[in-house]
C-alpha cells in the first residue's frame, strides 16, 4: 500500500517524516513502500526522469553514425552503444514508475517541453570521430555524474545506476579506444580527432551543470543524499580525470587557462560560458528543434503500432476470459 | 569526494578486464573457436566464396536497413529488439565475408568486401534492399527474409565446409528469435486494429512477389518457408494476396535497385571518403 502525505492525521505523519529523516541520516535506502516527502518524491520524478530522457535523445546523435560507420568492427560497437542507451532509458523509466508515473505520461512532458533532456545532446555530431569524443567526454562525464548516484538515497534509482555505470565506463574506453586509433592513422583522421575535441570540450564540462553558486536545487537534493556531490566537485574531478588521458592521446584540450596547480592538487581550467548552457537549455542550441522533431515523429508515427498491440492484448484476454 | 565513490570510480573507469559486457547485443565472443579454418578438400573455393557471400550481402543489408530504423521505432522495447536483430545479422555478415575471403584468396577481409565493392558486385535478394516503409512493411520483410534465412541456415549447418556450418549453427539459434519476433508482430498487427490490418494488407500486396526471388535462390526452401508462412498469416487472420509475378528481381546476379546503390552510399561514405585511414 502507498502511504502518502499526512496519513494518519499530524501526530501520524511527524513519526512517518522523523523515520524519513532517521533512514536518510543513517544511509539507509529509501523504498517505493516507504513514505517520502511530497518534495523528495517530485525531485527525484524529475531527476530521473530527465536522466531517462537524456539516455534516449542521447540515441540520437550517435545512431545518425551507425549506418555510416567506416569499419564493421566499429558498425557492431556503436549499434551495441545505442542500443545500451535504449536499454538504460528503460531501467530510468521503470524506476520512475516506482515513483507512481508511468512512461507514457514522461514521454508526453518531454515532448510537450515540461520536461527536459541533457544539453550536450542538442549539439551535432559532424565527423565519425564525434562518436569517440563523445563517449570519451560525455560517457566520461556522465561517469563522474552517475557514480555518486549508486550510493543516492533512493533504492531503484540507485541500483538502476550501478547497472548503467558499468555499461558506461565499457563506452567510456570503446570511444577512447577508437580516438587512440584515429590518432596513429592519417592527418585527415588526427585533424577530425582535435576538431571533435575542440567542439566537445566546452559543452562537455557544461553537462555538471551551472556553478554551485547558481544551482538552485542541489543544497536541497544534496540534504536528501539524492545528489552526493556538488557540480564544481563533480566538474573538477572530470578535469583531473581527463587532462592526462587527452595527453595520452596527443591532442590539445581548447582551454588556454589549463593547468596543474601543485597548491590544490588540482588542475585549474577556465569558466564554461553558462549563458550559453542556459540557451542551449530554454531551446535555443544548434540541435534543439531537430532532436525533438524526431523524437515526436518515432512517437506519433508509432501510435499506431501501440494501439494495435494493445487492441490485439484485450482482444485474447477476452478470449481467455469468456473461454474460463 | 569520500574515499567510497574513489574505489567504485576507480574500479569502472581505469580496470581494463576485458569481462565487461554489453547491456544487450550479441557479445562479441568467437563463434569460430576452436574450429579448423584450412579449406577441406572437396569443397569448392569458388562456390563457397559466392555462397559466404551472398550469405553475408543479404545480412549485411538487412541489418543496414535495421539500423535505420534506430531512433525511430513505434516503442523502446522495438528499439531494442531491432538492434538485437541488426547487431545478430551484422555478426553474421563480418564471419560470411571473412570465410569468403579466405576461400577466394585474394586477400580480401570484411571490410574490403563491404565498403569497397559497388553495387552490381552485391549479391543480396532484393527483398533486403527495398526500404523500410512503416512498421507493417518491416515486419512482413522481416518475416519472409527470417523464415528464408532460418531455412537456409538450418540445412547448412550440415555443410562440408565446417567453418560454413559453425556460423550457420549460431545463426539458427539468432533466426529463430528473428522469425518469432517478426510473426508475433505479424499476429499483433494482423489482429489488432482496422489500421493495423490494413497496413498489414498493404505491405504483404507489395512485399509478397517477392518470395520467388528466395525460392529461385534456395528451391530447397521453398515448402518449409510456405507452410511456415500460411501458419502465421492463418493466426494473424491474414490472406495471402493472391496474384504472384513470376519473377521479380535479379540481386543473386548483381542486377539490383536504385536503392541498393542509395543504401550502400551511405554506409561505404565514411570509408570511402579516406580510404587509406585506420578505424
Amino acid at each position: 500500500m502507498t502511504v502518502t502525505d499526512g496519513a494518519g492525521g499530524p501526530d501520524g505523519a511527524t513519526a512517518l517524516a522523523a523515520h524519513f529523516d532517521a533512514t536518510i541520516a543513517h544511509d539507509q535506502r529509501i523504498e517505493p513502500r516507504d513514505w517520502m516527502p511530497d518534495g523528495y518524491r517530485a525531485t527525484l520524478v524529475r531527476q530521473i526522469a530527465q536522466h531517462a530522457h537524456s539516455e534516449i535523445i542521447g540515441m540520437q546523435p550517435e545512431g545518425e553514425w551507425i549506418t555510416k560507420a567506416p569499419s564493421l568492427r566499429r558498425k557492431a560497437i556503436l549499434f551495441a552503444k545505442v542500443q545500451d542507451e535504449a536499454g538504460h532509458g528503460l531501467y530510468l523509466y521503470s524506476a520512475a514508475e516506482t515513483l507512481g508515473i508511468d512512461r507514457s505520461e514522461l514521454t508526453e512532458r518531454l515532448l510537450a517541453g515540461r520536461q527536459k533532456y541533457s544539453s550536450i545532446f542538442n549539439y551535432p555530431t559532424l565527423s565519425f570521430a564525434d562518436v569517440g569524443v563523445i563517449g570519451w567526454f560525455v560517457d566520461g562525464a556522465a561517469i563522474c555524474n552517475q557514480v555518486p548516484l549508486c550510493r543516492s538515497s533512493y533504492g531503484p534509482y540507485a541500483r538502476s545506476m550501478v547497472r548503467i555505470c558499468k555499461e558506461e565506463s565499457f563506452h567510456q574506453r570503446q570511444g577512447y579506444e577508437l580516438l587512440l586509433t584515429m590518432m596513429r592513422g592519417t592527418e585527415q583522421q588526427r585533424a577530425q580527432v582535435q576538431d571533435a575535441v575542440d567542439r566537445w570540450w566546452w559543452p562537455s564540462l557544461m553537462m555538471f551543470g551551472p556553478p554551485d553558486d547558481d544551482s538552485p536545487n542541489s543544497a536541497q537534493s544534496m540534504a536528501w543524499k539524492i545528489k552526493r556531490h556538488s557540480n564544481d566537485e563533480l566538474r573538477q574531478r572530470f578535469v583531473d580525470m581527463t587532462v592526462p588521458q587527452a595527453e595520452r592521446l596527443g591532442v590539445t584540450l581548447p582551454d588556454p587557462e589549463l593547468r596543474w596547480n601543485e597548491e590544490r592538487g588540482h588542475h585549474d581550467f577556465g569558466t564554461p560560458d553558462f549563458s550559453e548552457l542556459m540557451r542551449v537549455i530554454k531551446g535555443d542550441g544548434p540541435c534543439n528543434a531537430q532532436r525533438m522533431e524526431r523524437r515526436t515523429k518515432a512517437h506519433q508515427d508509432g501510435a499506431w503500432v501501440r494501439e494495435a498491440a494493445a487492441a490485439h492484448a484485450a482482444k485474447n484476454r477476452g478470449e481467455e476470459g469468456s473461454a474460463a | 569526494m569520500s574515499s567510497d565513490d574513489d574505489h567504485v570510480y576507480l574500479s569502472l573507469a581505469e580496470g581494463h578486464a576485458d569481462d565487461a559486457r554489453w547491456a544487450f547485443g550479441t557479445g562479441f565472443e568467437d563463434p569460430l573457436h576452436g574450429v579448423d579454418t584450412t579449406l577441406p578438400e572437396g569443397v569448392d573455393a569458388a562456390e563457397l566464396t559466392a555462397l559466404c557471400l551472398a550469405l553475408a550481402d543479404d545480412a549485411l543489408v538487412a541489418a543496414q536497413r535495421l539500423a535505420q530504423w534506430i531512433t525511430l521505432a513505434p516503442e523502446l522495447e522495438e528499439e531494442v529488439a531491432l538492434a538485437n536483430i541488426g547487431l545478430d545479422l551484422l555478426g553474421q555478415a563480418r564471419l560470411l565475408y571473412a570465410r569468403a575471403g579466405q576461400a577466394e584468396g585474394a586477400g580480401r577481409d570484411e571490410d574490403a568486401l563491404a565498403y569497397f565493392r559497388d553495387p552490381a558486385e552485391f549479391r543480396n535478394v532484393i527483398l533486403a534492399e527495398l526500404p523500410n516503409g512503416d512498421f507493417a512493411h518491416s515486419m512482413v520483410k522481416l518475416l519472409l527474409l527470417s523464415s528464408w534465412r532460418l531455412a537456409q541456415l538450418t540445412r547448412l549447418a550440415e555443410h562440408p565446409d565446417p567453418v560454413l556450418a559453425a556460423v550457420a549453427r549460431k545463426g539458427v539459434s539468432e533466426l529463430t528469435y528473428h522469425r518469432d519476433h517478426a510473426a508475433q508482430w505479424t499476429v499483433r498487427l494482423g489482429d489488432g486494429t482496422e489500421e493495423s490490418a490494413r497496413r498489414m494488407d498493404a505491405a504483404l500486396a507489395e512485399l509478397w512477389p517477392y518470395r520467388s526471388e528466395l525460392y529461385a535462390a534456395a528451391a530447397e526452401t521453398q515448402d518449409e518457408v510456405e507452410a511456415v508462412l500460411a501458419q502465421v498469416l492463418d493466426t494473424a487472420r491474414l490472406a495471402a494476396p493472391a496474384a504472384t509475378p513470376v519473377s521479380m528481381g535479379r540481386g543473386r546476379e548483381g542486377q539490383h535497385t536504385e536503392h541498393l546503390a542509395e543504401l550502400l552510399a551511405e554506409l561505404q561514405s565514411v570509408a570511402r571518403a579516406d580510404p587509406e585511414a585506420t578505424w
